[in-house]
């Protein structure tokens, strides 16, 4: 049960990352980024590392994200679509 | 018998994250995409509360409340910029 | 007893496969919106809320009210303002929408101030 859990969220990280590589938009980039560390936790927490997972969740998914967007409004205006 | 179905269960709530995903690789504007990983943040909720269940260990709920808390953040942030405030 | 929780969690995951299904066909970012929360908040209390119920002796019925609150409290939250930041930045609706209400708000007001 835990290995099939395993698979799938490592098949949606790789998919994950391999978006944000080559979206054009930079808004999407960011979404993408995080999806990968909020996989990430989930799978810091199924090899058994609570702590990890919980600093994960906090770093990764939250304030990269934020300081991510603060950058993207300082450098440029982003445009809405693809 | 009732650990085969908290497993059917997962299983289930894994395909909707999955179909979540799809919709975050199509995603015709950045609010789908958005959209896409607040689904997709509630149901790994679930999923790791299961994962709390499956292993017996309390601790690992900590986990799932500093989750909702930070992604509840990070959704408000880009929504805020696609509004250009801040 | 833990048969009945077990039903209750594969009534909840349920409803969280309908939620990714919804965002996955509907039509229009709001619609996906209006799937996305309703149904996965619905089949999130339900999942936890049977999980909790299934295992009463393991001392953690507490934390999963305090999960509960928290999506009661944010789902809802950030589905608003994430549906009138796509609105303000000019998302359209689907051609099978009938009515506007807040375009028509935004109007009436600009007329007022004028």
């Amino acid at each position: 049960m835990i290995s099939i859990i395993i698979i799938v969220l490592g098949i949606i990280m790789i998919m994950a990352a391999f978006l944000a590589i080559h979206l054009k938009n930079l808004l999407s980039a960011i979404i993408s980024a995080g999806v990968i560390s909020l996989l990430a936790s989930v799978i810091y927490l199924l090899l058994a590392a609570p702590d990890v997972a919980m600093t994960e969740a906090a770093i990764g998914s939250g304030l990269t994200t934020i300081i991510f967007i603060f950058t993207l409004k300082k450098i440029k205006k982003g445009d809405l679509d693809d | 018998m009732a650990d085969l179905i908290y497993n059917i269960a997962a299983i289930i709530a894994l395909i909707g994250m999955m179909l979540s995903f799809v919709r975050l690789i199509i995603g015709h504007t950045i609010a789908d995409r958005a959209v896409a990983l607040d689904g997709m943040t509630i149901i790994s909720i679930s999923l790791i509360v299961f994962i709390a269940y499956y292993s017996n260990r309390i601790i690992y709920l900590d986990v799932a409340i500093v989750y909702g808390l930070i992604s509840f953040v990070g959704i408000v942030a880009i929504a805020r910029y696609l509004e250009r405030g801040i | 007893m833990e048969i009945f929780g077990a039903l209750i969690t594969l009534i909840g995951s349920i409803f969280l496969l309908l939620g990714g299904l919804g965002i996955l066909r509907m039509p229009d970012v709001y619609n996906r919106m209006q799937t996305g929360t309703k149904a996965t908040t619905l089949g999130s209390i339900l999942f936890l809320a049977g999980i909790s119920v299934g295992h009463l002796e393991c001392g953690c019925f507490g934390k999963i009210i305090i999960i509960i609150l928290f999506v009661i409290f944010t789902n809802p939250i950030s589905s608003n303002t994430l549906a009138r930041a796509a609105h303000y930045a000019g998302v359209k609706l689907t051609e099978r929408s009938v009515k506007d209400d807040l375009k028509e708000d935004n109007l009436e007001n600009k007329g007022e101030k004028k």
